[in-house]
C-alpha cells in the first residue's frame, strides 16, 4: 500500500460514500466494519483465518466475493451492524464484519 | 406406532415418530423461508413433537394422505448451510449426511426457497441437491416478491435447477392440492441432468446462471419496512420505544393474567374445600386436598402466564419485531458474553424461570443456551413474590421509609436488580467456561421484512407451550408432591398415640402440626440443621426450605402450618413471636432480622423449584445441567446468605 492511499483511504471514508472514487486504484483494507450508512461495497473476499466454519457461514448468508453489500443502519451503542446483502438485510457484529474485506462502490 | 410426543422425549430415541412403513418426506430450507406454515398446512393440527438425544431442538413429525397414501412429513430446524456450526444445524446435516448411520433418514426432500432472498436461498439448494437425495422445490413468499416489484419465470426456474418446482404461498388451500399430487409421486421426481457444483467457488457462478436464465428480478427494498424500521431502529427514538414495549410486555403480562390466576387458585380453593367436606378419609382427604390440589394446582395457576406470554413471544417472533429488540439489546448483551437474543429469554424469566429457559430455544449456540439457562433461574419470577412479601413484611414494617419510599418496596427492588445482575454475572460465568468446550457461533440476525402474525401460528405457539407445560411440569410437579406429601404425613399416629403426647384430637391444626412435626420430613429438617444453623436457620425453616425445593410458594404454605401449630389462636402473627427451641439462643425470637436477610439472599440464589429443574433437563437433554445448576446456585446462595446474615448481624 503506497504512502499516498495510506492517507487518502481514511479520509475517503469520513467524507461519505458519495464523494468516493473507485476502479483503478483499489482502497485496500477496508471491511464490512468500516461503513458509514448507505455505503455500498463489493466484496472482495472473506477472510478465514480466525473462524473458518464461521468465515464459511458469512458466504453462505451471501457475502461472497463479488456479492454487492449496502451498509444500512448501526444499532444505538454502534454494534452491531445491519446490511443488505443478496436482497436481504441481515445484522452481524463488528467483530464479524471485520472479517469481509471489501471495496467500496460509487453510489 | 402412535406418535406420541412424551414417548418420544424418553433420551436415546433415535427413530423419532418415524415410521419406516410409511414414505417419509423432510422439509429442509432456511430460517424464516415457511417451512413450518407449510408443515402446519399440510398436516393440519397432527403434528406432535419430539427431541433429538443430547440436541434439545424441537423436531416435529406430522402426517398427511394423498389419494389414501399416507405420508409422514418432517420440519427439520431452519438452518442457512449443511456446513453446521452449531447442534441443531448438525441435527439437519446428518440426517441428509448419507453416510451417517444412526438417523431415519427420509425418502425425499422438499426445500422451501423464500423467492424474496433467492440469490441467498439457492446456496442452499446446492448444497441440498449435492446430497442426491431426491428433491423439490416449493417457492415461498411470491406474492411479496410481486409486490415488491421483483419477478420469476418459475417454468424457466425450473428448467434450469432441474427438479420439480411448486409455488405455495402462505399455505393457500388451493395451491397445496397440486403440491400434494407432486408430493406423492416423489419416486418419480427428475434429478438435475447437470448436478450444482459442490466447491464453494463455483456455487455464486451456478446461482448467478440460474437467476439469469429464469429472469429473476431482485425485490425492491420493501418500503413499509423501511419506514418501521426508521422508527424502530433509530438511535433515540428505538431504544425508548423499545423500554415502552418491554414495560407493556410485562404490565400485560401481569394484569391480564392475576385475575385468571386468581380464579384458578379459588377454584382448585374450592375444589380442596369439598374435598375436605365430602372425602371422609382423613389421610386420603389431606392427599387430594393438599398434596394434588394444592401441590398441583398451585402450578397450574401459571397457566395463565405461560399462555399470554407465549401470545406476546410470537406476535414478536411472527412480526419480525424479536429480530429488532435482539439487534438493539446485543450490544449490552455482548459484555455478558451473550447474544441479544439471550435477552429476550433472560426477560422472560422475570414471570417465571420455565418460559425463559423455554424461549432459550430461539438460540442457536448451545454454549449461549446452557449460558442463559444457567442465568435464568436468578432473575425474580414471580413464584418468589410471596416469599419476599412474607419475609420482607416480618423484616420492616409497612410504614418504615427510606427518605420518601417506603422501606419495603426498596427491599423489594433491591432484590429484584440484584437477581438481574447475578443473572447476568452468572450467564457471563458459564459462556466464559463453556468457550473451551462448546462451538463459538458468529451472531448474525436476519431483518425480515415486516408481516402480520397469523391468528392460527400465534394460536398454535400458544397450544404448543401450554400442552408442554402442563403435560411435562404437571408430571414433576405431581411426583414431587406426592412424594413430599408422603414425608410430612408420615409416621401416622394413632388418636390415642397423640392423645397421650398432649395433643387435642379433634384440633385439625393441632393434629397437622403434631404430624408435621413428629414427620420424616421433619427428622429431615433435623437432619440437615448442622448445614443451616451457620445461617441462623432451625429445623421449622429448614422443612420449609425443604418443602419450597418443589416450588417457592411451598414455604410459604409451609411457615403458615408451622406458625398456625405455635400460635392457633392468631396465625397471622406466630411467625413473629416464633422463637428458637434449642442452643444457644434458646427462647429469643427465631425471625431475628439477620435471619430474615439472609432468608431472603437464600431464596435470591437458591435453585428452589422442581419445575425449573425439570425443564432444565427436558431443554439440555440431559441431567447434567440441572445438577450443576442446583449446585453452584445451592453454594452461592448458602455464603451469600451466610455474609448478609454476618453483615446484617454486625449493623444491628
Amino acid at each position: 500500500m503506497s504512502i499516498l492511499s495510506a492517507v487518502v483511504a481514511p479520509r475517503r471514508r469520513a467524507i461519505g460514500p458519495a464523494l468516493v472514487e473507485t476502479g483503478s486504484d483499489r482502497a485496500e483494507g477496508i471491511t464490512l466494519a468500516d461503513l458509514t450508512p448507505g455505503q455500498a461495497v463489493r466484496v472482495l473476499e472473506v477472510s478465514s483465518q480466525d473462524d473458518p466454519a464461521a468465515a464459511r457461514r458469512l458466504s453462505d448468508l451471501g457475502f461472497v466475493p463479488g456479492a454487492e453489500v449496502r451498509m444500512v443502519r448501526r444499532a444505538p451503542l454502534a454494534d452491531p451492524v445491519v446490511f443488505r446483502v443478496a436482497g436481504y438485510e441481515i445484522a452481524l457484529r463488528r467483530a464479524q464484519a471485520r472479517w469481509v474485506s471489501v471495496v467500496a462502490l460509487v453510489s | 406406532m402412535t406418535l406420541d410426543a412424551g414417548h418420544c422425549a424418553v433420551p436415546g430415541e433415535d427413530r423419532v415418530g418415524l415410521d419406516e412403513q410409511l414414505p417419509t418426506l423432510a422439509l429442509v430450507g432456511s430460517p424464516n423461508s415457511g417451512k413450518t406454515t407449510l408443515f402446519n398446512a399440510l398436516t393440519g393440527l397432527r403434528a406432535k413433537t419430539g427431541n433429538y438425544p443430547g440436541v434439545t431442538v424441537t423436531r416435529y413429525v406430522g402426517r398427511f394422505s394423498v389419494d389414501d397414501q399416507e405420508m409422514v412429513l418432517e420440519d427439520l430446524p431452519g438452518t442457512y448451510s449443511l456446513a453446521a456450526i452449531s447442534p441443531d444445524e448438525q441435527v439437519v446435516a446428518d440426517v441428509l449426511d448419507l453416510d451417517h448411520p444412526a438417523l431415519a433418514r427420509p425418502d425425499a426432500l422438499v426445500v422451501t426457497l423464500d423467492a424474496t432472498t433467492l440469490r441467498r436461498s439457492l446456496n442452499m439448494l446446492a448444497q441440498v441437491l449435492a446430497t442426491g437425495l431426491p428433491a423439490c422445490v416449493v417457492l415461498t413468499f411470491t406474492d411479496e416478491l410481486t409486490r415488491r416489484q421483483g419477478s420469476l419465470d418459475v417454468a424457466a426456474f425450473e428448467r434450469a435447477v432441474g427438479v420439480p418446482v411448486l409455488t405455495v404461498t402462505g399455505g393457500r388451500r388451493q395451491e397445496l392440492g397440486p403440491l400434494r399430487d407432486l408430493l406423492l409421486g416423489w419416486s418419480a421426481w427428475p434429478v438435475p441432468a447437470l448436478p450444482p457444483p459442490t466447491e464453494p467457488d463455483e456455487v455464486p457462478g451456478w446461482i448467478e446462471s440460474v437467476l439469469t436464465t429464469s429472469d429473476y428480478v431482485l425485490p425492491k427494498v420493501d418500503e413499509r419496512t423501511r419506514r418501521i424500521d426508521a422508527v424502530l431502529l433509530h438511535p433515540v427514538w428505538g431504544s425508548v420505544v423499545f423500554f415502552a414495549a418491554m414495560f407493556v410486555f410485562f404490565q400485560v403480562i401481569f394484569t391480564l393474567a392475576s385475575p385468571v390466576q386468581g380464579w384458578l387458585e379459588d377454584l382448585f380453593g374450592f375444589l380442596g374445600t369439598q374435598v375436605r367436606v365430602h372425602v371422609g378419609n382423613r389421610y386420603l382427604a389431606s392427599f387430594l386436598a393438599d398434596g394434588i390440589l394444592g401441590g398441583v394446582g398451585g402450578v397450574v395457576t401459571f397457566l395463565p402466564q405461560i399462555a399470554l406470554l407465549f401470545v406476546l413471544i410470537s406476535i414478536m417472533e411472527a412480526s419480525g419485531y424479536m429480530s429488532r429488540a435482539a439487534f438493539l439489546m446485543d450490544r449490552v448483551m455482548a459484555k455478558a458474553g451473550l447474544e441479544g437474543r439471550a435477552f429476550v429469554a433472560l426477560l422472560s424469566s422475570l414471570a417465571c424461570a420455565i418460559p425463559g429457559i423455554m424461549a432459550t430455544r430461539t438460540l442457536p449456540s448451545m454454549r449461549d443456551r446452557i449460558a442463559t439457562m444457567m442465568g435464568a433461574p436468578l432473575m425474580t419470577c414471580s413464584a418468589r413474590l410471596p416469599v419476599y412479601v412474607l419475609l420482607v413484611g416480618l423484616l420492616v414494617s409497612p410504614s418504615a421509609r427510606i427518605g420518601p419510599v417506603g422501606a419495603q418496596g426498596v427491599i423489594m427492588f433491591a432484590l429484584y436488580v440484584v437477581g438481574a445482575l447475578s443473572a447476568m454475572a452468572s450467564a457471563w460465568v458459564f459462556s466464559r467456561l463453556g468457550r473451551r468446550s462448546g462451538p463459538l457461533l458468529p451472531f448474525y440476525m436476519e431483518m425480515p421484512p415486516y408481516r402480520m402474525p397469523s391468528a392460527r401460528s400465534v394460536g398454535l405457539a400458544v397450544w404448543d407451550a401450554c400442552r408442554g407445560f402442563l403435560r411435562k411440569v404437571g408430571k414433576i410437579i405431581l411426583g414431587t408432591t406426592v412424594v413430599l406429601w408422603v414425608l410430612l404425613n408420615l409416621p401416622t399416629h394413632s388418636d390415642a398415640a397423640m392423645s397421650a403426647a398432649g395433643v387435642d384430637v379433634h384440633d385439625s391444626s393441632a393434629v397437622s402440626s403434631y404430624t408435621i412435626d413428629h414427620s420424616v420430613a421433619a427428622g429431615i429438617g433435623r437432619a440437615v440443621e448442622p448445614i443451616f444453623e451457620p445461617l441462623g436457620f432451625d429445623w421449622r425453616i429448614n422443612v420449609g426450605i425443604l418443602a419450597s425445593l418443589s416450588a417457592r410458594e411451598t414455604f410459604v404454605a409451609t411457615m403458615g402450618q408451622v406458625a398456625a401449630a405455635a400460635h392457633p389462636d392468631q396465625p397471622a402473627q406466630g411467625l413473629k413471636h416464633l422463637t428458637v427451641q434449642s442452643g444457644s439462643r434458646e427462647g429469643e425470637p427465631l425471625f431475628t432480622a439477620p435471619v430474615l436477610a439472609a432468608l431472603l439472599v437464600f431464596f435470591l440464589y437458591a435453585l428452589q423449584c422442581a419445575s425449573t429443574i425439570g425443564v432444565l433437563r427436558r431443554e439440555s437433554g440431559s441431567w447434567k445441567w440441572p445438577a450443576i445448576a442446583f449446585g453452584y446456585l445451592f453454594v452461592v446462595a448458602w455464603v451469600m446468605a451466610f455474609l448478609t446474615q454476618l453483615v446484617v448481624g454486625m449493623l444491628t
